[in-house]
């Protein structure tokens, strides 16, 4: 009775079937009015999916949906909407050339016979926005924002129907830490107003920070719901992937390090965003580059690999300089995995096969006189999916079809294919799941182990606490300390360094 | 030791029907025409549908080429004019045993002056072969003085008139031409480049790919291969005006797409593009004999194309399956 009383929707024994796959099973639970409920799991847990028929956007196979007690059928996602349920996407549905007001009343426009009332959508943006605190002028074209802001414009988008229910894949995947904080500044304020909101989330410390509930599905079953103080991380991951994980790092590591400064970076800069950056690595090691969203670390990584131009300073690479160009700093033995999988290292359309051999089939392991070998590029590639794990029906399989752990996956045998001294991981485990992460963090121990230095960027802080031998923080284009101590290791600390609480203290000159 | 032990490993299987692409479209419209004509079936029949086919399928092997990069080349046709001029005057000169060194050559630098727009300065490929489209034309007219540079002795009138055995010149070349870039695509690592610059370009910088130059290479393959095609039309016609080639941009488009090569690159093959040219040339060859106007073909035409697509489309939703 009770929980009638108080739910703001209720699921009840929903199942969602797709041709070949059950993506929920028979899932109930509850969402209370005007809290904040997250639900976490693993990529393939039916999280997406269950956010898609919350909102209207797909139809259960079987099962029912109760909104304030009463039966809810969706067909359509307007009828959601007009219920007071908005689903703010992982691909944000931001028109980029239009203004911010014309952007929150996409849709929806306000007029009169077909003809626009432009004053009144602005005035309404003006006070939709207000509410959220976002100082955003609504006549700004949207391409001009940042992702935290268009993400803004689309919960105020969410409000202009009095939305009541806000649901919110991923939303914090592409954010900073001070724009997660905004947003989760913005999410509490809905709260105070009697929004409820529920969110799929991949950084558990952040769920643990904001979340009033959450909710575990693996493999498109419900498993649980925790509530306030019960709410336990640990718990949550073992829920998650089904068995305990009381350590996700327990990678190789060498212990043993030569002193040699086996890559070494002098002086690096663009004239931008990355001034007179020098470091060095040694061979072995697993090194981290910590700092904030915009700091100049991805930038510093595509000089050294040469996809921009370096203005200022030299690379060396187990005694010999790397060239700034990309196929040049191949030959001599680096890897780089970029940040966006997606747009800038997987060739979505093309096969599993030609995406992890796309690197070496001029080299004569593959080609003779530029003629391929396409039995060797068959055996390679196969040889490849067993040993990193990746799962796919076959090796023709286009990449687009995988899921987002096994692109990863195949992002990185590319990379290995070329045998690198030197290999440079942006973001590697973003948006990947529990497992997938915890078999790359096994792989870059092999990696070392071999004798490969790795370079790895993280925003994730556990993640480059958990990894890294020595970390590096940057801010604005510099490097500004370096611990080298795992005491020194804390979230704290490197975030002190990151937001300039600390000054700078790195001394290295090269 | 004939046994193989390790049976668990994946297998590579392809639905038959996204193998055989468009052939079975070819196979069919073929024995329908046949059935509703008999004179349709006839080897001389057939010939000719190939020769009429042979010029269109030199093209549109070039444009499958650039389509394959995610570009477009507007300027074919343009190039058939100028380059078919070109050859015809430099016939009517002492040094006629140059005409289709020099042809080709026009070809050569349209097609590097293309690449260069596209790959460096970063037109987008749909202007800058528009403007090539326009200013080669011109270009054609003037070096014709606006008639037609006629040559009734041409040395190499042979291309366009004689055979090999039973089967026309043109048609060898074009087949030659679609074996070898089949073979390049499907075979070189220049080839799998073109596929990996037009499936994501940007990764494949990242990869290390000088991607510039390669599609200054598509751009110079499809000059060479348009200029190709205006050697084979002035010989097949013993002269060469402005107007030569108008439209078949359009046509060779048409063949590469019917053939099932996408529009944003990175997905197609020349054997399909044959098979959509000759899907074309059928089609007016089989809708003529039974006397259809020429208004009607153009409609059925049309349609086929879109049709082809809406097929290729539906047999993609079945392989993600």
């Amino acid at each position: 009775m009770d929980v009638a009383d108080t739910a703001i929707m209720e699921i009840i024994d929903v199942t969602k079937i797709y041709p070949g796959v059950k993506a929920l099973k028979n899932v109930s639970f509850a969402i209370q009015k005007g809290e904040i409920h997250a639900v976490v799991g693993e990529n393939g847990a039916g999280k997406s999916t269950l956010m898609k028929i919350l909102s209207g956007i797909e139809t259960q196979t079987s099962g029912k949906i109760r909104m304030n007690g009463e039966l809810r059928v969706f067909h359509d996602v307007k009828q959601g909407i007009e219920l007071g349920i908005n689903l703010i996407s992982q691909e944000l549905n931001i028109v980029p050339e239009l203004s911010v007001y014309e952007n929150i009343f996409i849709g929806s426009e306000l007029n009169t016979k077909g003809f626009l009332k432009r004053k009144e959508m602005i005035e309404s943006s003006k006070i939709l926005l207000k509410r959220l605190g976002a100082p955003i002028d609504v006549h700004t074209q949207a391409n001009r924002l940042s992702v935290a802001e268009q993400q803004q414009v689309e919960i105020a988008r969410a409000l202009r129907y009095e939305g009541k229910v806000l649901i919110m894949d991923e939303p914090t995947a592409s954010l900073s830490e001070t724009e997660t904080e905004n947003l989760f500044d913005v999410i509490r304020k809905l709260k105070d107003q009697g929004m409820t909101t529920i969110f799929i989330s991949h950084r558990l410390p952040e769920v643990m920070q904001i979340a009033d509930a959450v909710t575990v599905l693996r493999d498109g079953a419900y498993i649980g719901t925790m509530y306030g103080d019960q709410i336990d991380e640990q718990k949550i991951v073992k829920w998650m992937v089904g068995r305990e994980l009381s350590d996700y790092y327990h990678h190789k590591v060498v212990t043993d390090l030569s002193n040699e400064e086996y890559f070494k970076v002098v002086n690096v800069g663009d004239g931008k965003k990355v001034r007179d950056v020098s470091f060095f690595a040694k061979k072995g090691e697993l090194l981290c580059l910590a700092g904030l969203v915009g700091s100049g670390r991805t930038e510093f990584c595509n000089l050294v690999f040469g996809v921009a131009p370096r203005i200022s300073g030299n690379v060396f690479l187990n005694g010999s300089e790397i060239v700034p160009d990309p196929s040049l700093a191949i030959k001599s033995g680096v890897g780089y995995v970029p940040e966006d999988r997606k747009s800038q290292g997987l060739f979505l359309e093309l096969s599993c096969s030609m995406n992890i051999t796309t690197n070496i089939i001029d080299s004569d392991r593959i080609s003779r006189h530029g003629i391929v070998n396409l039995g060797k590029i068959k055996e390679i590639s196969e040889q490849s999916v067993k040993e990193h794990k990746i799962h796919t029906p076959n090796i023709q399989r286009q990449v687009i079809f995988l899921s987002g752990g096994n692109q990863q996956k195949v992002l990185l045998a590319r990379w290995l294919e070329t045998k690198p001294s030197l290999l440079i991981l942006d973001e590697p485990t973003r948006g990947i799941d529990v497992g997938a992460k915890s078999e790359i963090y096994e792989l870059m121990g092999e990696l070392v182990s071999n004798g490969v230095t790795v370079l790895m960027i993280s925003s994730d802080l556990p993640e480059i606490i958990g990894m890294a031998q020595r970390i590096l923080v940057m801010r604005e284009g510099q490097i500004v300390t370096e611990l080298v101590d795992k005491k020194d290791f804390s979230q704290e600390k490197i975030m002190a360094y990151a937001s300039g609480i600390i000054p700078p203290d790195y001394m290295y000159k090269g | 030791m004939t046994e193989t032990t390790n049976n668990n490993q994946i297998k590579i299987k392809t639905p038959i029907l996204h193998q055989l692409g468009i052939l079975p479209v070819l196979v069919g419209l073929i024995l329908i025409f046949w059935i509703l004509e008999p004179k349709f079936g006839s080897f001389n029949n057939m010939m000719n549908i190939f020769r009429a086919t042979s010029i269109n399928i030199v093209i549109a092997t070039g444009m499958t080429v650039i389509l394959l990069t995610g570009g477009i080349d507007l300027s074919v046709g343009s190039i058939v004019a100028l380059t078919g001029v070109v050859a015809l005057k430099v016939s009517l000169t002492p040094y006629a045993g140059f005409a289709i060194p020099v042809a080709l050559l026009v070809g050569v630098l349209i097609g590097t002056i293309n690449g260069m727009l596209v790959a460096y300065v970063k037109l987008p490929p749909f202007i800058a072969s528009l403007g090539a489209m326009t200013y080669l034309r011109g270009f054609a007219f003037i070096l014709a003085g606006g008639v037609s540079v006629i040559n009734s002795d041409l040395n190499f009138a042979w291309i366009g008139n004689d055979y090999l055995g039973p089967i026309p010149y043109l048609t060898i070349i074009a087949l030659l031409l679609v074996i070898i870039f089949s073979f390049v695509l499907k075979k070189t690592v220049f080839g799998m480049r073109i596929y990996t610059v037009g499936g994501n370009p940007q990764a494949a910088r990242y990869t290390g790919i000088k991607v510039p130059l390669i599609l200054l290479s598509a751009y110079i393959i499809s000059g060479v291969c348009s200029a190709i095609a205006g050697v084979m039309i002035s010989s097949r016609l013993y002269s060469a005006n402005g107007l030569l080639g108008e439209g078949y941009e359009l046509d060779a488009i048409a063949s590469a797409i019917i053939g099932g090569t996408s529009f944003t690159g990175g997905k197609g093959t020349v054997i399909g593009t044959l098979f959509g040219a000759l899907i074309i040339g059928i089609l007016n060859n089989g809708l003529t004999i039974m006397g259809v106007s020429y208004f009607w073909q153009q409609v059925v035409r049309g349609i086929v194309i879109i049709l082809a697509v809406i097929l290729d489309i539906i047999r993609n939703r079945i392989q993600s399956k």
